[in-house]
């Protein structure tokens, strides 16, 4: 019998158990998966006293309501997100950013993220749940991962196995930017493009599809124009690619991707944007901008230290 | 060997082995696949060998594109003869209720049910690679009067087990998803296995694979 546990009342859209995902599987057609915001994900365990590799709860848009059992807790949530604490008949607005020390009987109700799609709910101790290579993250498509690689529902339980100790109340004052620039590298297949398809990609703004989720982010806007062949030969894919079918509207591959595609690749989103450009909400306008090898390897540097001295000052 | 290493974003190696799609070309990219895998080199996140190509995924915060471009271009690959490769035999029904696209491929290809199979069975394929969906894996060749392009609308859900044909290449849908190959039978085999941590696939790249006809009682009673 496990005495501490959180009980789901409402499970949300999308909610899910993530952690850094999981390694070397790309050839047998397992992807990454792991938290999308990787910042928010680090910032929300050092919040709660974890490892920065422990799993956490991720929702998108609408997220949990959790009813709490068991001895004392810390808790904290991490990126945009609009969310009550409520103990007896007192209502305490959430911060984000900011540990609570939750008792038996609390609720926890994630209402949205504002104008973002993912946040993270820490919970401070260890999660009773189950590992899959390495990596309890949850693969709705492939069903891999905790919980059976399903997508949390109403009325289940979250059993806590043991309870961290350091109960330190911490805050982290951090406000998520947005973005409109997303920087690119130039993709393998750029020339397959004619110089107005090109242009357009450069030029244009693209708006973000109500169809992208945990896999892909569709974009709509003014077609790119393919000049050699709208198929290649099927080869691997990373997250970031951008990928062109024939109906000229990109695709961008997020951490669920398929490991293999034949679209031909028009670009790939550098690493230092991709904790921004995940949390780009359907209707969101974006721009994409060329950098060069070296510069998207000093913006990941700074973008490193950046989140490094965030997790410092904690 | 590799014909070229380009980086593929800021945090991928793109190796091309050449344009032409046929096992030869396969083989020395599954040469790497494999030496890189033995040689357990640091920062490398995923390995993903396709017909021709081979993309190395790294961690940024602990290499960089130029370092391990260095480190392949002078790594030492295993011989041909040291790929431990196996040969599986998968039983297919082929049943009306499993073989959704026989007649369209019938009119296609125009050449009879009985040919179709019999050209089917009778070939040795061999593993270009795995992937797209966990497990499935992409078999060839079929000779050039079994090509088919793949379906004008995909399916919505293809059933697990599906064994489907498009332009040279065989597969098998590991699990119920989309897609739009030329399905003409189901094999009862589970051929992803997700609640195996070690080798979940059945297949690898590299491996030869043969079909063999089974009736729809067998198929029935293969998992008893």
């Amino acid at each position: 019998m496990t005495k501490n546990y959180f009980e789901i009342i409402r499970a949300g859209i999308n909610t899910t158990f993530q952690d850094q995902g999981r390694k070397n599987l790309y050839h047998i057609g397992i992807p990454f998966s792991g938290a999308m915001d990787n910042r928010n994900y680090l910032l929300v365990n050092k919040l709660v006293g974890n490892k920065l590799d422990h799993p956490v709860i991720e929702f998108a848009y609408q997220g949990p309501l959790l009813k709490y059992h068991g001895d004392k807790i810390n808790i904290a949530i991490s990126g945009d997100v609009n969310f009550k604490i409520k103990r007896n008949k007192i209502i305490i607005d959430g911060n984000c950013y900011q540990t609570f020390n939750i008792q038996n009987g609390d609720e926890i109700d994630i209402i949205s993220t504002n104008k973002s799609v993912y946040g993270y709910l820490g919970i401070g101790g260890e999660i009773d749940l189950k590992y899959q290579w390495s990596s309890c993250s949850i693969n709705t498509k492939a069903n891999i991962g905790a919980n059976g690689g399903k997508k949390f529902e109403d009325n289940q339980k979250i059993n806590i196995s043991k309870i961290n100790n350091n109960i330190n109340n911490n805050k982290l004052d951090y406000i998520n930017t947005k973005i409109e620039n997303i920087r690119i590298i130039k993709g393998t297949n750029f020339d397959y493009f004619s110089e107005k398809g090109k242009k357009i990609f450069f030029e244009k703004e693209f708006t973000v599809s109500k169809l992208s989720d945990r896999m892909g982010m569709r974009l709509e806007g003014p077609k790119i124009e393919n000049i050699v062949d709208t198929n290649i030969k099927s080869e691997g894919l990373i997250k970031g690619v951008i990928q062109v079918p024939a109906d000229g509207n990109p695709i961008i591959m997020l951490s669920d991707h398929g490991t293999i595609g034949g679209y031909p690749k028009i670009g790939v989103v550098i690493s230092a944007d991709y904790d921004k450009l995940v949390q780009l909400t359907p209707g969101s306008k974006i721009k994409f901008k060329e950098v060069e090898l070296s510069s998207a390897e000093s913006l990941f540097k700074l973008y490193e230290l950046e989140t490094q001295n965030l997790i410092s000052r904690i | 060997m590799i014909k070229n290493i380009l980086n593929l974003g800021d945090a991928a190696l793109y190796c091309d082995f050449g344009k032409d799609v046929n096992k030869e070309t396969n083989i020395q990219v599954i040469r790497y696949f494999k030496s890189i895998q033995n040689e357990d080199i640091e920062g490398i996140n995923n390995l993903t060998p396709s017909y021709n190509k081979l993309i190395i995924s790294f961690d940024l915060k602990k290499t960089n594109f130029q370092d391990l471009k260095n480190v392949i271009e002078n790594l030492t690959v295993t011989n041909i003869n040291d790929l431990k490769n196996k040969k599986v035999e998968i039983p297919v029904c082929t049943h009306d209720k499993f073989s959704l696209d026989i007649k369209r491929l019938e009119k296609i290809l125009s050449i009879s049910r009985d040919n179709i199979y019999k050209n089917f069975f009778n070939k040795e394929f061999f593993c270009y690679m795995t992937g797209f969906i966990a497990g499935m894996p992409f078999l060839g060749d079929l000779g050039n009067n079994m090509r088919a392009k793949r379906l004008e609308t995909p399916r919505v859900k293809v059933p697990k087990g599906s064994v489907g044909l498009t332009e040279q290449f065989a597969n098998i849908y590991t699990y119920e998803s989309p897609g739009g190959w030329n399905i003409i039978g189901n094999t009862p085999l589970n051929i992803f296995d997700n609640a195996k941590e070690k080798d979940p696939n059945l297949i690898n790249p590299g491996d030869t694979i043969t079909f063999k006809e089974i009736t729809e009682d067998q198929y029935r009673n293969y998992n008893d």
